[in-house]
């Protein structure tokens, strides 16, 4: 295996770091949803 | 040994979102919303807003599965060739596993967190769009958009799916009408874009069967899509806010259909008329659905 250039490699962990955050950011809103939506049910008598 | 591939470092996250097709994912997410919006029920806004995003999620699967089956039609395209995966900055794995994942989570979470017919109307026009219109149709036939339109012309039965469990004659004519409306938008757009298809191998009406037929088709599916835009007023399941606006709005899309059914274009033609049918066909459809929402609530 060849070592990655700096570059290349600054490049790679830039865009990891990125998608992480956003990733992050999905998950977090994702759970606040899946809650909302239990609650939404509950209040309405809605079988899950 | 064979030759090493180069291999690409991973996508940038807007590449993933670019895969989704955000500006025709605005007219999609639109139309299912005036569609929810348009029942005769209401809908908890959490449970409203989940459906929306399922909408727009499996709408974003079927561009990202799209993208992906299509890198090579793109890639000659310039409406497309800067697109992630013929512009090389993704690899068709990712956009693959990408575009699959999606569709499955937004069927999934439409069905656990909305309702099951929905869930099945969203399967059926992601399935729609990328087996039947992708695979297909779009390589093996001018009809290709006429038949694959009706992925297109799901959302607002879907939307109206989510409020109610079920379907009716409104939102029926809803994706007739989306349906209808297709041909005139898209070959408008083949008109003008026709070297483009034609260097990309894409079999549209104005490649294979000329300029001429490409018109009169253009007329022709006008009159049926103007009837189904405007028949919901007559059969009393929308008020007069509607119904004026369809008349209105209807009667101009006919006049620029004529003027385009009619024209015949000499060498070096910027294609004006043809270019005003695309853009007006869109705030067509925008306002129409506007207008829709906006009778349903207040007439």
């Amino acid at each position: 295996m060849t070592p990655l250039e700096p570059n290349q490699a600054d490049l790679i962990r830039s865009r990891q770091r990125g998608r992480a955050r956003v990733m992050a950011l999905l998950l977090g809103a994702f759970v606040i949803l899946i809650f909302a939506v239990s609650i939404a049910k509950i209040r309405a008598g809605m079988p899950h | 040994m064979t030759p090493a591939t180069p291999l690409l470092p991973p996508a940038h996250w807007r590449d993933f979102l670019a895969l989704t097709k955000p500006r025709v994912m605005t007219l999609v997410v639109f139309t299912g919303l005036c569609g929810m919006l348009a029942a005769p029920v209401g809908v908890h806004p959490v449970i409203g807003f989940t459906a929306i995003l399922c909408i727009a999620l499996g709408a974003g699967a079927a561009g990202a599965l799209n993208q992906w089956y299509e890198s090579d039609i793109d890639a000659v395209m310039r409406r497309t060739a800067k697109r992630p995966l013929p512009d090389g900055r993704m690899d068709r794995q990712a956009a693959l596993h990408f575009g699959v994942g999606l569709g499955a989570f937004s069927v999934l979470f439409m069905g656990v967190a909305v309702n099951l017919v929905a869930a099945a109307i969203l399967t059926v026009s992601i399935l729609f769009y990328v087996l039947v219109y992708t695979v297909w149709l779009k390589r093996r036939t001018p009809q290709n958009i006429v038949i694959g339109g009706a992925a297109g012309a799901f959302p607002p039965l879907i939307g109206w799916a989510a409020a109610t469990g079920d379907v009716a004659l409104l939102p029926v004519l809803l994706f007739l009408f989306v349906f209808l409306w297709t041909p005139p938008h898209f070959w408008a757009l083949a008109l003008f874009m026709k070297s483009d298809y034609a260097a990309a191998g894409v079999p549209m009406l104005p490649v294979v069967s000329g300029e001429r037929t490409t018109r009169t088709q253009i007329g022709l599916y006008t009159i049926p899509m103007a009837a189904v835009a405007i028949l919901p007023w007559p059969l009393g399941l929308t008020g007069p806010i509607y119904g004026i606006a369809a008349v209105l709005l209807t009667g101009w899309f006919a006049l620029l259909a004529v003027r385009v059914a009619k024209r015949t274009t000499h060498a070096d033609d910027a294609m004006k008329p043809e270019k005003a049918l695309f853009k007006y066909s869109i705030l067509y459809l925008f306002v129409m659905f506007g207008a829709l929402v906006v009778d349903r609530w207040f007439a």
